[in-house]
């Protein structure tokens, strides 16, 4: 592959300046989705069932709307009842109905914290004070927590009209089974009896929620024309019209939605909650309506990604090959169908090349908040019992986990159980990476263990847009569609630059709304670095076309014989040294004499995302008395393709592995028995702080990606694959306890050390 | 229901504002006195994102009620940087790359000048354990404690420390 | 001739449990279509919930995408992210 400029050329790819909307942010100055306001604003707020599930048998507003400084409520009868719309939007599959009854609940509540009505009043004193006068009459009906509970026979059904999918023949009653999907390879069966060491296990974590800092927020505002703007937090700003639009029933065109700041995602804000219900208050009320969630909303009512049962076998000859393997997955979807069951199934055995596989999974709905897209969706679930296995395995063959590993890793040309031939892949050189790294063979005191554990995750391209601008004074200004959620800013600012050949102060990059820059998919996936990069990077050499041929038409003489180097026009060949070099600054100059402003956007629809390995080395000390875990030292090792700004892939994975571990040790949903959410709050759902973690390396290996023009390949999604089982494994190796159950919180190991030491003693 | 008149500093500059008895120092700051910096993560004091310093002591702004900030010397985010100027511990989040999404910032900054101006020496340990009441989800916090700990060596005019 | 995998039974419960098959069609858009045409109800599938990995490239979207002869084909589920 040629990759535009030759690697040892570089000269701002690569580096790690200052972000260009650092200075904001350090300083308080930049605008997230709850600081924006607008002149006449009102506050907007919900009200959501106490009740797991339940039938809405009235709604009675009419108490809320004689409160004094109330402007409007809505229910869902105030939204179109749209009928079922499969479609793949962006981060996951997503059913329109679904979506819209998620927003508002219409004839059942299926989980606390389900919205029911929203109100708009003159302060959120008043609103909160409506939410109390909104009378709903509910008749409770049983409900269902646990994702097996949801599966047995005779459990309370969530939808009438669901039918598990992939079996056959059709079923004639309904099920909370959404689907059931399945993946082969080779002959499992035979397989395992080539075998001459199996392991096996049963497998479980909880559902754990993004936790992003920032609430979900949005301001709205309607003309009597009914052209409405909305100001939110999301992860797409075209994501939040298209969805509005569906379940308002309106014409895209007819609302322009501007991405603020925001506060973190990880897949949390790839759908919408708040926004089309701020805008039907605002068209009712007539005025601009804000709305924030609490965190215990946040909690409650958004993400928080899937809760799993998974069940994994492994066989393997006595040299370490490994002859079969097996699982079966069932994922908590939450109330609507749509857990990520798919990429669950690929993930887990996608870094192996192995000849008998055979995959089950069921994606399944309880009475919990729908599930969202978090980090590599799936993945990490898979993984954590498929690494924990593999662990098991090396530990039963007596072969270094990372030696087992690599024999039976992928390559280029292996092919997966789900069919994709790998290419151009580099998980052995990861895999070699943390091998040779010191941490790995550092000495270890009594009482410490060492873990390792291996994620893959696909990467993903599609739809972006980016546009290059040379202003009238030569600066340039970048835009593109997408939010920056992690210092995207910089790394479309960066590439632009080193393609246009000037220093990144002269490229100011911004973030369009959706009146301003072309149609993108919204920031997730890991894939606008590789696809929005590649839009930013193509507009650039255009633009750089153009500035060769007005230089050319300066010079009067043909376009071929310019050539653009560090920022300036040279005339070349027979005409070299034949002009002084043009500045950006004077082709600028003179760009409407020469045929007008000097821009270029280009739309694309990126293919070819190159999937991401990683492998983390992780040790940690138990605490016999407590249960407590310290994780004393960690290492990610990952290949990311090509680095644009180091700095902040570091900071993705290191993030990652910070979330794994919390996912590994602490956090999780936990309910009473009437289906309630116990700890709805940083306090008692407890994320990693700085104290609980030591410093995390961040190892890069960089195996480019041949498609993308600097090698680009997705960062942020494979570090929250391993940590679990990464962890668990340490665990494993400092306590001899396998702890298959997250999260592998104080009380538990401490109950799991205390009976093994009981059953040694007796 | 009628409203308290504070006086109060904020920033260096002496403020008058009007607040309802339950309204939160954060709230006004936020909504009466267009402050926006201080952020709402979770209004219970768990996420430290609405830092601020008040009288010389880092308080949660969620935590205290308006009415308290009467006679009182607060300082927000808005308030750290010189003018134009940028303090060191502004600086050298940014040269760390100690952010990402950038909302947990503005509190970490705050806590950070405060642990600073308590502890110009602090060790890493003592840096995570002051920093354990402010939550990112981003970084993993190793850029963060990096920024802290060359802050506070470049305050001290030392060297950089790592 | 182009050799097409279903390796998951998103795709093969259309099929009759058949997962693999060889095609005439060039691009992406005439395999959407001769599926269809083979199986009904599939090409409708494969547009609103399927990539093609295209000798290990992964395309979402892409009709354009081109089956060359001896191509390896394989309908996954489509990818998201976080």
């Amino acid at each position: 592959m040629n990759y535009i400029i030759p690697q040892s050329e570089l000269k701002v790819v690569g580096t790690r300046p200052v972000r260009p909307d650092g200075v904001d942010k350090v300083t308080g100055r930049a605008t997230f989705g709850a600081d924006m306001t607008l002149a006449g604003m009102i506050w907007g707020k919900m009200l959501r069932s106490p009740h797991a599930h339940a039938r809405i048998v009235a709604i009675d507003t009419s108490r809320a709307l004689a409160l004094p400084g109330v402007r409007a409520v809505v229910t869902a009868a105030d939204f179109p009842d749209i009928a079922s719309e499969e479609a793949f939007v962006g981060e996951g599959p997503m059913n329109f109905r679904d979506l819209s009854r998620n927003c508002l609940a219409r004839d059942k509540v299926l989980y606390e914290g389900h919205a029911v009505a929203a109100v708009a009043a003159a302060s959120q004193s008043v609103a909160e004070a409506a939410l109390d006068l909104i009378d709903v009459t509910y008749e409770v009906l049983p409900h269902v927590i646990d994702v097996e509970a949801a599966m047995a026979a005779g459990a309370p059904i969530l939808h009438e009209d669901m039918f598990t999918v992939g079996i056959e023949p059709k079923p004639t009653k309904p099920s909370n089974i959404a689907k059931r999907v399945a993946f082969a390879k080779g002959d499992a069966e035979a397989g395992f009896r080539e075998a001459d060491v199996i392991v096996e296990g049963r497998y479980t974590t909880q559902p754990v929620h993004q936790a992003y800092i920032e609430p979900h927020a949005c301001l709205a505002q309607v003309a009597a024309d009914g052209q409405a703007h909305i100001y939110s937090s999301t992860q797409g700003q075209f994501m939040v019209r298209a969805y509005c639009a569906k379940v308002l029933g309106w014409e895209i065109a007819d609302i322009r939605s501007y991405p603020m700041e925001i506060g973190g995602g990880f897949g949390g804000k790839t759908l919408v909650y708040l926004e089309p219900v701020a805008l039907a208050l605002a068209r009712k009320a007539g005025r601009p309506v804000k709305m924030v969630m609490t965190r215990e909303e946040v909690f409650r009512a958004s993400g928080p990604t899937s809760g799993a049962v998974i069940e994994v076998k492994i066989g393997a000859r006595r040299d370490g090959s490994i002859v079969a393997a097996r699982e079966v997955l069932k994922y908590q979807a939450g109330a609507f169908a749509g857990s990520p069951i798919g990429p669950g199934c690929m993930c887990g055995f996608a870094m192996y090349d192995l000849p008998n596989v055979d995959v089950v999974g069921y994606d399944v709905v309880s009475n919990r908040p729908k599930v969202a897209a978090y980090r590599a969706p799936g993945a990490p679930i898979t993984s954590f019992a498929v690494e924990s296995a593999m662990d098991d395995l090396a530990r039963k063959l007596k072969i270094d986990p990372l030696a087992l590993r690599e024999m039976n890793g992928a390559r280029d040309g292996s092919k997966t159980h789900y069919g994709v031939t790998h290419r151009d892949i580099g998980f052995l050189a990861t895999l070699e990476a943390a091998r040779s790294h010191p941490h790995y063979s550092a000495p270890l005191k009594p009482g410490q263990g060492r873990g390792v554990a291996c994620g893959f995750w696909f990467n993903i391209g599609g739809e972006s847009s980016g546009a290059v601008h040379v202003n009238e004074d030569g600066s340039i200004s970048v835009v593109s569609g997408n939010p920056d959620i992690g210092g995207s800013r910089a790394s479309m600012a960066m590439m632009a630059a080193e393609v246009l050949g000037v220093p990144i102060e002269h490229v100011r990059p911004i973030v369009g709304d959706t009146a301003s820059i072309g149609f993108s998919h919204l920031t997730g996936g890991s894939r606008v670095t590789f696809a929005t990069g590649m839009a930013v990077t193509q507009a650039a050499e255009r633009v750089v076309d153009q500035l060769k041929q007005r230089a050319a038409q300066i010079w009067e003489i043909p376009a071929e014989a310019v050539e653009w180097k560090d920022g300036k026009a040279y005339p070349a060949g027979l005409n070299a040294g034949a002009f002084e070099p043009l500045s950006l600054a004077q082709i600028a100059l003179k760009a409407g004499r020469t045929g007008g402003p000097i821009s270029s956007e280009v739309t694309l629809n990126a293919q070819g995302a190159g999937p991401g390995f990683g492998c983390h080395i992780c040790d940690v000390e138990v605490d016999s008395e407590t249960g407590h875990v310290k994780i004393l030292r960690y290492t990610a090792v990952q290949d990311v393709g090509k680095a644009i700004h180091p700095s902040y892939v570091e900071g993705q994975i290191q993030g990652g592995a910070a979330q794994g571990i919390g996912w590994a040790l602490n956090e999780e949903y936990i309910y009473d028995k009437d289906g309630k959410m116990e700890n709805a709050g940083f306090l008692d759902y407890r994320v990693p702080v700085a104290s609980d973690l030591p410093l995390i390396e961040a190892v890069m290996v960089e195996v480019p990606n041949p498609r993308h023009p600097f090698g680009v390949r997705g960062v942020g999604e494979v570090p929250i694959v391993p940590p679990m089982a990464a962890v668990a494994n340490a665990i494993r190796a400092a306590t001899g306890l396998r702890m298959p159950d997250l999260p592998i919180s104080p009380p538990k190991l401490r109950a799991a050390l205390d009976a093994a030491s009981g059953a040694k003693a007796a | 229901m009628s409203k308290h008149h504070v006086t109060t500093t904020i920033n260096g500059e002496e403020t008058e504002f009007l607040c309802e008895t339950q309204e939160t120092l954060l709230d006004v700051l936020r909504n009466t006195l267009n402050l926006t910096g201080s952020k709402e993560g979770c209004a219970s004091g768990d996420c430290g994102a609405c830092s601020v310093i008040a009288d010389g002591t880092l308080v949660c702004s969620c935590l205290m009620l308006g009415v308290e900030a009467e006679g009182k010397t607060i300082t927000t985010v808005e308030g750290i940087a010189d003018g134009e100027t940028l303090h060191p511990v502004q600086r050298q989040f940014l040269e760390h790359a100690a952010l990402q999404c950038g909302f947990c910032t503005p509190g970490f900054i705050v806590a950070t000048k405060a642990l600073l101006d308590a502890n110009p020496d602090p060790t890493e340990e003592e840096a995570r354990y002051w920093l354990a009441g402010n939550l990112c989800r981003c970084t993993g916090y190793d850029k963060i404690i990096r920024a802290v700990m060359d802050a506070a060596a470049e305050m001290r005019g030392e060297a950089r420390a790592a | 001739m182009p050799h097409v995998v279903f390796a998951g039974s998103d795709a093969s419960r259309f099929t009759g449990g058949r997962t693999e098959l060889e095609v005439t069609a060039t691009t992406f858009r005439r395999l959407v279509r001769e599926l269809d045409e083979r199986f009904p109800g599939l090409g409708a599938r494969v547009e609103v919930g399927m990539a093609v990995a295209i000798d290990g490239v992964i395309y979402q979207d892409a009709y354009a995408a081109p089956l060359a002869e001896g191509s390896e084909i394989v309908l996954i589920p489509k990818i998201g992210g976080g």
